[in-house]
């Protein structure tokens, strides 16, 4: 590879001929990250016939989620939306008491105008429970962008003024303070010894708690506060958010999230990679500690040391390529961390391409492409599956990363693959993790390489297509 | 609106792509938007299809709102039809296209215009009809439009085969053990010295579906696919149809008695009854099993059978005539066949729950406390909570229903997985309530006293937290996996830095 000037990336967009999930199969992490909530999914049996299936044995486990199934009545406005949504409301309240009830715009609530940001503040004053809602639709978003539409609608939500100052706060707890005094005030001291000074950060993006531990600890290190993280454990804990505060996503999809936290809540957006890989967490922390005016400690280090405890895994697919088709928003993120990791990678195709709010990323994704030697994918928008298969086919790609309706017949085709959902739902984020994207990008190679004696690579019988 | 956790049977659309997939060489465009195919990830995980799923979507988005679909459809059916040249593409309207209402006929008659293949619509109504009905419609609609283009063209073959034939009518992808019930099905014909004419729609081509007259009869082995084609053939071509699902030895049996009268009519002279006779008492282990002393275990106790229409009906003859047991409730989620079920199962057991809401089917069995459940999966879950064994004899269904191994539910093999599938619920549910009286054989902690020494480390209370969070069955494995790495390096104690950097250590 001659290293000429850096080639600059290619976009491009397809027909949005492509496999993914229904943006509404948000419900499924955020129900179970936020744990007082309700989701209520208005929609038809399509909808709830993916959920039930995709969510798998998560339904059995009585979630705070449902469907309100729409009939032919609610569609041709036989009935009314007003007090059909407040029959199914007063019985979830009844039922689950929770402290916020989503619901979830779909396709058809679309198309027939069912005004639920109408509804929603009438049917919430009555109801004395808050209703968020969110129009995570397919013919919109696709996947993980459901997500953002429930995060862009909550940024609404967060309180606008920190609670009582704590000054004002010890004076009415006089008796506890007294009881607490020695030991209370010494962790206030020792606590705030730790940070620095700096406006307060709020993160958005929920993750699993171990994953928001992880990096909250992270950016302790650099003497950084979080102050918020959008979504919290419970609804009610939602960050308060001021204008000046300053926001960073830790997600690739959250573009509307982080247009609302700027638009209508005047934050300021820190824009960075996302903490996906090594590569991808340090530069983030540096991102945000720059904005902040620290200097970074002990990274470099952080970062080889992590690098080194990956090599066994690196060895596996330095040099092989990896293909993307597309389907969860990650894309460009995993990309760059598998291209620093000596994979090249033909093409990434991606749902929506927002280039804005990736800047930093597709910044770093080539300047990894330089680095590395390889050549800049190309970034193909709204992918043609078919298209692609035949390119995979052509360019006899070493991993595809896929949803599953292609994974199995390209196994049987001999093509290694990935099911792209798992990243979804893995722990990817921060540098402990980065284990774990290996672990599972590596996971069909390892496979195959045990199986490789066996000679039964090709599984179907050659198609006599022309 | 209805408030709605689960639903039995799938929405309109999945029913019509799992006939259409079923049959080779066709292709369905579902008029849907992004995310509608996830039938695709059912067929690819569910039945392990090594073959792309010959279902694509033409996308319903924000201009097809806006401006209608103009060309988008035609332009994806023509595509379709020069990539993968399919005999026939199926447009499959979902509930999003059907609010639309664009007139997707016409889309039809102009992609005709240019394609090679056949096109065709779906005629189904997403609000009206369910998974079922619309799969038992799709199959009658596609079978129609063959048998009167060979009539046009005056390809109908005349006659009869020279033998005695079936077409076995039904058996259709994602069809809970279809597969394997066809097999021997196909299988018990040969006995019978019957030709198997053809099978649809899995498997078949729709070029030969002209050839369905030439059989003799029909065979409609499930009682929700297959019988509206069934209908139309009879109507239209006076063939005789039986629609006797042959599950259980005494079901079974009756089949065959009526696939003989229905040859014999049209001058078969063939008599099964030796061969019926064979099977049940020395080839089948069911009808022996019911003697044996192991059955003999199981006389009285309680069950609660809910499923589909099919295997519902035939679990609750099979229990209560077959075996001795006391069927207290026998269910079905096709309210839409209320009637049948009612009529069939009525005598074998005490009560009757027609009703597509799990809630009531879960509220029942609570109340009836039954010794085993025979259900879907959502009803083995039920029983997981109440500590009631269940075997699954219907769908919805996950992956481990789609075994690899041969289980035919059909037949007389299928007579001896319905024997150790209800010896194994009541015999689980029996070692259970043993183990509980006597205490169990649980000796653990005894044995692993030596072992796990206990730990020296302290885990404070954030670290505890964070392991407390880890799922159960790594648990063990981190902590161990944690503490070693503590050990080795001389933390004394645990902190959350502790456990990370474990974790970036060894993978833990």
């Amino acid at each position: 590879m001659t290293l000429a000037a850096p080639e600059p990336l290619n976009f491009e967009c397809e027909t949005g001929n492509y496999h993914t999930f229904c943006p509404i199969s948000c419900v499924a992490w955020l129900y179970q990250k936020i744990e007082d909530s309700f989701f209520l999914v208005i929609g038809t049996k399509t909808c709830g016939y993916f959920l039930q299936n995709a969510m798998g044995v998560m339904i059995f486990a009585e979630p705070r989620y449902a469907m309100a199934e729409l009939e032919e009545g609610d569609i041709s406005a036989q009935l009314n939306d007003y007090e059909e949504l407040k029959r199914l409301c007063l019985q979830i309240k009844r039922d689950r008491n929770p402290s916020v009830i989503v619901w979830i715009g779909t396709c058809t609530t679309e198309i027939i105008k069912m005004d639920l940001e109408g509804l929603a503040p009438k049917l919430e004053a009555e109801l004395g429970i808050p209703i968020v809602t969110a129009r995570a639709n397919g013919l919109d978003y696709a996947f993980t962008q459901g997500e953002d539409t429930v995060l862009a609608s909550m940024v609404h939500k967060c309180p606008d003024k920190a609670p009582v100052v704590e000054a004002d706060k010890e004076e009415r707890n006089a008796i506890s303070k007294l009881l607490n005094f020695g030991r209370k005030k010494e962790e206030v001291v020792a606590e705030q010894s730790e940070y620095v000074d700096h406006p307060p950060l709020v993160l958005f993006g929920s993750l699993p708690d171990p994953v928001v531990t992880n990096l909250t600890l992270e950016l302790k290190k650099q003497g950084i506060k979080v102050s918020g993280w959008l979504p919290a454990k419970r609804y009610t804990e939602l960050p308060v958010i001021e204008e000046g505060y300053y926001v960073a996503g830790v997600n690739p999809f959250l573009s509307r999230t982080a247009t609302t936290l700027m638009r209508r809540r005047k934050c300021k957006l820190i824009g960075a990679p996302f903490p996906i890989g090594p590569d991808g967490t340090r530069a983030w922390i540096e991102k945000i500690c720059s904005v902040f005016g620290i200097e970074p400690k002990g990274l470099d280090e952080r970062e080889a040391q992590i690098w080194e405890n990956l090599e066994d895994y690196i060895k596996l697919i330095r040099g092989k390529s990896v293909f993307f088709m597309g389907d969860n928003l990650l894309e460009i993120s995993l990309a760059r961390f598998l291209i620093r990791c000596g994979m090249t990678c033909h093409e990434i195709g991606i749902p929506y391409m927002d280039k804005r709010y990736q800047a930093a990323e597709l910044a770093l994704l080539e300047k990894t492409c330089q680095e590395m030697g390889v050549p800049t994918p190309r970034i193909v928008e709204k992918p043609d599956n078919y298209n692609q298969i035949q390119r995979i086919k052509e360019l006899k790609t070493d991993l595809v990363i896929t949803g599953m309706a292609h994974a199995n017949p390209l196994e049987a085709r001999g093509i290694n693959t990935k099911w792209s959902v798992e990243f979804t739902f893995a722990q990817i984020h921060g540098f402990t993790n980065a284990r774990d994207i290996l672990e599972l990008a590596t996971r069909p190679l390892r496979r195959n390489n045990n199986l490789k004696e066996l000679g039964w690579e090709k599984l179907v019988k050659e198609e006599a297509k022309v | 609106m209805k408030l709605a956790y689960w639903m039995y049977a799938g929405p309109a659309h999945i029913g019509t792509l799992r006939v259409s997939s079923s049959f080779k060489n066709v292709h369905a465009i579902m008029h849907a938007p992004i995310g509608d195919d996830y039938f695709n990830v059912m067929r690819s995980m569910l039945e392990r299809d090594r073959n792309f799923t010959p279902v694509t979507i033409s996308s319903v988005d924000r201009n097809v709102l806006a401006r209608g679909s103009q060309e988008k459809v035609v332009n994806n059916i023509t595509r379709k039809d020069t990539e993968e040249t399919p005999d026939l593409i199926v447009l499959t309207p979902t509930c999003t296209s059907s609010i639309l209402q664009e007139d997707l006929e016409n889309f039809v008659q102009r992609a005709q215009l240019d394609a090679k293949g056949d096109v065709m619509l779906a005629d189904v109504n997403h609000y009206r009809v369910n998974e079922l009905q619309a799969a038992d419609r799709t199959l009658e609609q596609i079978v129609q439009f063959y048998i009167a283009k060979a009539r046009k063209q005056g390809h109908l073959p005349e006659g009869k085969t020279e033998k005695p034939s079936v077409n076995i009518i039904g058996i259709s992808s994602l069809g809970f053990h279809n597969h394997h019930d066809c097999t021997e099905l196909k299988r018990l014909m040969a006995d019978l010295g019957i030709e198997v004419n053809e099978v649809i729609p899995e498997g078949a081509s729709v070029h030969n579906l002209k050839n369905l007259p030439r059989a003799w009869f029909n065979l409609v082995p499930y009682r929700e696919i297959g019988l509206m084609a069934a209908r139309y053939l009879e109507q239209e071509f006076g063939m005789p149809y039986v629609d006797i699902t042959p599950m259980g030895v005494v079901e079974t049996a009756r089949c065959i008695r009526k696939i003989q009268q229905v040859i014999n009519a049209q001058g078969a002279e063939v008599d099964y009854e030796e061969y019926i006779n064979n099977q049940t008492l020395y080839v089948s282990q069911a009808a022996w099993f019911s003697r044996s002393i192991d059955c003999q275990n199981l006389t009285g106790k309680k069950a609660v059978v809910f499923g589909d229409n099919t295997h519902a009906a035939a679990m609750t003859k099979i229990l209560a005539r077959e075996m001795g047991i006391h069927v207290v409730l026998a269910g079905t989620y096709c309210k839409y066949d209320e009637e049948w079920f009612r009529e069939q199962v009525s005598e074998y057991c005490d009560e009757v729950l027609i009703s597509d809401d799990n809630g009531a089917i879960g509220d029942a069995i609570a109340r009836i406390e039954p010794s085993a459940i025979f259900g879907t999966q959502m009803e083995r879950h039920v029983g997981k909570r109440l500590s009631i064994p269940c075997g699954v004899i219907a769908a919805p269904i996950h992956v481990q229903d789609f075994p690899i191994g041969y289980k035919p539910f059909l037949g007389y093999e299928g007579t001896n997985q319905m024997a150790d599938l209800v010896y194994n619920s009541f015999t689980l549910g029996m070692e259970d309530h043993l183990l509980e009286i006597f205490g169990g054989h649980d000796t653990k902690e005894v044995i692993t006293r030596g072992i796990s020494a206990d730990s020296d480390l302290g885990w404070n209370k954030e670290a505890q937290a964070e392991l407390n969070k880890v799922p159960g069955f790594v648990r063990g494995k981190v902590k161990r996996n944690t503490e070693k790495f503590a050990r080795e390096r001389g933390f004394s104690e645990i902190t959350l830095e502790v456990m990370y950097a474990a974790k970036e250590a060894v993978g833990a």
